[in-house]
């Protein structure tokens, strides 16, 4: 019988690696992929709830998240297309305009 | 209520005037004069009513209600008021047909009018005030009316900076007035005149402390009160030492320099010494600094006369030393004599005011009499109405000036000690005063002319409307001294308990007497030096080379004042400007907005526009709120 | 034997996790990304939660990571130069943050016995299979939350085309 805590620290540390990818990559496509990381994090968390409280919603929560995750990814890659065209770059850093 | 519209016809015709002016422009007298005209017709028939009854109590408003505190506006007209009443209305009446010809193509015709009707309604609320707040405003509603007319012509400097000097020294004397009307309050709870004399007499032997903080320094009440509302008239009548605005203020037009400063607004703190005899009466220490004052004010100022050399600056400071008389005889208990001489002095100083206008007009604006001469047969009208008004200021036989001078004279012999000392001096300046004014008159009308040639050619007599109020006031001139004016105004007059009453007796005629010669010695003095003997003067006056010259400076009274208040006002001023003002409240402004830029430079670094930036940031948070929650 | 595979399963998504942030080359990053997907698959079956290891594998792998993949190659990304400037405070904070984690789960009691007495009644509602059941409640109590994410989709959508589609060129009268 496994701990309900292992999956929790299980997933806090994926989300935590997914955290930091956002803060140290440079590449715009990375951190997306980092942020994907994170969201897989909370579903491994919510799965491992639904299972130990016997509540089928914890499920149903995951299924949501993933659909709010793919609708995601498409409007985020759309946006990045566009951005593309306006500077070539896939280096964040060079995207600051809203320098104040 | 014919009595409320005896000042408020003149205020409709300043609204009407002042709204109006820039379309009636030239017709401006249309409005003012029959306004004007018809309060004189009232006041003439309040005057009648009053001779005959009792005053006129009247409230019309009830201006402030606070609790204890009430301040109607109301009229108290007893005889005292009624005649102030006429000498206003009728000398405002005849300034205003003056003016017609003397201001003829001004550019501030109208506004000229607008002000003179202003000041004729102020002076008029004045006189029949009957509490001493209404008094008050209307004081100051005077002043201010001064202002406006001395300065009427702004844009020469002389001008508005004499207006404000004006102004500036009358404050000073308002001062002290309002800190009379505050004690007022204090001791009798009501700013009624006829409450507080009821109640004065009980409060004749107060004391007030004046040192707050453990010293002691008892004063008398009620003298401290007379001698504050008295700072005011200092003020106000040109005594010394706040006399200096006078002769400056003679930078105003001349139609003004007659209504306002010989005959009305400058007469009106003796008016306000008698109006409040009652409490005069019962302090015989304030009463003694008036005479003391008055006295004093009228032998100084005839001997600044004595040197001057512009018309109109002989006359204002003659002016000056008449008011010195009128107070001196209040203060020594004549107040009815004091008042005679208002009256009188009103027609024929007004009356020589408007002679030096004309003369003025007539010379295109020339001013120095030693550039004069020769003009009594080219100004018959102007000659003989001057010559009529210095006959009566200097109380020559059988002119109204003759009569009122000797009831000042004859009422300060029988006043005790004091008032026998500043009979002497009373006697003196009516010499002085003999001399002056028909130096005047000899070296402005006699002799050959020094007239500019090409200035001489147009002399000519100016028109009807300017001789017209020159020959009214001629006869009143005269007139005057046989209405019996004191027997008029002696009932509400009271003077103090502890005089006899005065009139008979030897010294009544022996006064008379030397009067008369002191008067006639003048007149004979001033023939000999500028008639018969011309180059007399100039020999004294490089004998007697300090005091000639002292007094020509006018004692070197302005210089003092000049010295002692007003250069250090400003230096402080300017102290203050540029340590407080500038380094102290401007640096804090503007470190307040320098050091927002500061800030918010510093905060701007936040926004480096890079999403990672932010991100990191909201992950220390999420960091710092989990570290919370381990130590929950 | 859960124990095991649980180990395996936990060790190679976190090895892949780090993986896919740790990659100079994008590609590779998408890869092991995928290979994690897969484990993540794999700990879902073994949570009785097969509906979702399915979902999980055609809608992240099948098809989030092909957008990506598709991106990636459009692009012609090549290896990245350097990190962040800030990757010391990145992984610094990452390293508190997961101190804090650990000890805060430590700290909480939850109690095993609770779970046990409950585990057989997931597993004898084999019968019914785990997508019935998701179905069930999906279509009853949260039919208005499926309902809205059918609609986020269908603004996912456009929003995507609106925004990745070129501007069109003016038309000129001539």
């Amino acid at each position: 019988m496994v701990p309900l805590s292992y999956y929790m620290i299980l997933s806090g540390v994926v989300f935590l690696t997914g955290l930091v990818g956002v803060l140290i990559r440079r590449n715009i496509i990375i951190l997306l992929l980092s942020i994907e990381l994170m969201l897989n994090a909370t579903n491994i968390n919510f799965v491992a709830f639904s299972y130990y409280l016997h509540d089928i919603a914890g499920q149903v929560f995951v299924f949501f998240a993933l659909t709010v995750a793919a609708a995601e990814v498409a409007v985020g890659l759309a946006i990045f297309i566009a951005l593309y065209r306006g500077t070539p770059s896939v280096n964040v850093e060079e995207f600051n305009l809203m320098k104040g | 209520m014919k009595y409320a519209l005896i000042p408020l016809l003149p205020f409709a015709a300043f609204i009407v005037i002042g709204l109006f002016g820039h379309w009636i422009r030239d017709r401006a007298h249309w409005i003012a004069v029959p306004a004007v005209l018809g309060s004189f017709v009232l006041a003439a028939s309040a005057f009648f009513d009053i001779a005959q009854g009792t005053p006129v109590r009247l409230t019309l408003y009830s201006w402030i209600s606070s609790g204890s505190f009430q301040v109607p506006i109301g009229f108290y007209i007893d005889r005292l008021a009624a005649a102030m009443l006429l000498l206003v209305t009728i000398v405002s009446g005849l300034v205003h047909v003056y003016t017609i010809g003397y201001m003829r193509g001004d550019a501030g015709y109208a506004r000229f009018f607008s002000y003179i009707a202003l000041f004729t309604f102020s002076m008029l609320m004045l006189v029949m005030a009957d509490n001493f707040l209404q008094l008050y405003v209307f004081w100051e509603a005077v002043g201010l009316c001064s202002y406006l007319l001395i300065g009427h012509w702004y844009e020469r400097k002389a001008a508005s900076d004499a207006a404000m000097k004006a102004f500036i020294v009358n404050r000073v004397g308002d001062f002290g007035f309002g800190l009379g009307v505050m004690l007022v309050f204090a001791l009798f709870g009501t700013l009624q005149y006829e409450q507080v004399f009821a109640q004065a007499a009980s409060h004749a032997h107060e004391t007030l402390n004046l040192l707050p903080f453990g010293g002691a320094w008892p004063v008398n009440v009620l003298t401290l009160l007379c001698l504050l509302l008295f700072a005011g008239a200092v003020g106000k009548s040109a005594q010394v030492p706040l006399h200096v605005w006078l002769p400056d203020a003679m930078e105003g037009p001349t139609p003004i320099s007659a209504l306002i400063h010989a005959a009305t607004m400058v007469t009106a703190g003796v008016f306000m010494v008698a109006r409040f005899a009652t409490l005069y009466n019962l302090s015989p220490t304030a009463m003694a600094v008036v005479a003391v004052v008055g006295g004093v004010t009228a032998i100084f100022a005839a001997t600044i006369a004595l040197t001057q050399n512009d018309i109109k600056r002989i006359v204002a400071y003659s002016t000056v030393s008449q008011l010195g008389y009128m107070m001196m005889a209040c203060g020594l208990g004549a107040y009815t004599a004091g008042i005679y001489h208002l009256l009188t002095h009103g027609a024929f100083k007004a009356l020589l005011f408007l002679g030096c206008g004309s003369v003025i007009i007539a010379l295109h604006h020339e001013q120095d009499i030693r550039r004069m001469g020769g003009l009594k047969d080219k100004l018959p009208i102007t000659y003989w109405t001057f010559v009529i008004g210095s006959l009566a200021l200097a109380g020559f036989p059988l002119t109204a000036g003759f009569f009122s001078k000797d009831e000042i004279l004859i009422g300060a012999w029988t006043a005790g000690p004091l008032g026998r000392t500043l009979t002497v001096v009373g006697l003196l300046t009516a010499f002085l005063t003999a001399f002056y004014s028909f130096r005047l008159v000899f070296v402005a009308f006699w002799g050959p002319s020094r007239v500019d040639p090409h200035v001489a050619r147009q002399v000519h007599e100016p028109s009807p409307t300017m001789t017209m109020p020159l020959i009214v006031l001629a006869a009143l001139a005269i007139v005057t001294g046989y209405l019996g004016i004191p027997g008029f105004l002696s009932p509400a007059l009271p003077g103090p308990m502890s005089l006899p009453p005065a009139h008979e007796g030897a010294a009544t005629f022996a006064i008379m007497a030397l009067a008369t010669v002191m008067g006639l010695g003048g007149i004979a003095l001033a023939y000999v030096f500028y008639v018969l003997k011309p180059a007399l003067p100039s020999v004294i006056a490089q004998q007697w080379s300090s005091l000639y010259a002292g007094s020509l400076h006018k004692w070197y009274v302005d210089e003092l004042y000049e010295a002692w208040f007003v250069r250090p006002t400003i230096e402080a001023a300017n102290d203050l400007w540029q340590w407080i003002d500038m380094r102290v409240i401007d640096a804090a402004v503007n470190g307040v907005a320098g050091s927002i830029n500061l800030w918010s430079r510093a905060l701007r670094l936040i926004q480096s526009g890079e999403v990672q930036h932010y991100a990191l940031a909201m992950a220390l948070g999420a960091v710092v709120i989990l570290g919370v929650y381990m130590l929950l | 034997m859960g124990i095991f595979s649980f180990f395996y399963f936990a060790t190679v998504i976190v090895l892949c996790a780090i993986l896919v942030v740790a990659f100079r080359n994008p590609v590779y990053s998408v890869i092991s990304l995928l290979v994690l997907f897969f484990h993540v698959a794999g700990l879902f079956v073994s949570l009785h939660a097969e509906f979702l290891a399915a979902v999980q594998i055609i809608v992240y792998a099948g098809a989030i990571l092909v957008l990506y993949l598709f991106v990636v190659m459009l692009l012609n990304l090549k290896r990245d130069d350097s990190y962040q400037r800030q990757v010391w405070i990145g992984v610094g904070l990452g390293a508190a943050a997961l101190g804090e984690v650990i000890y805060l789960i430590a700290k909480a009691n939850m109690e095993p016995a609770a779970f046990v007495n409950r585990v057989s009644q997931v597993t004898s509602a084999a019968q019914e299979g785990n997508t019935e059941m998701v179905g069930r409640l999906l279509y009853t109590k949260y039919l208005f939350p499926f309902e809205v994410a059918s609609l986020i989709l269908l603004v996912a959508m456009i929003g995507a085309i609106l925004l990745a589609k070129k501007a069109l060129p003016e038309v000129r009268d001539k």
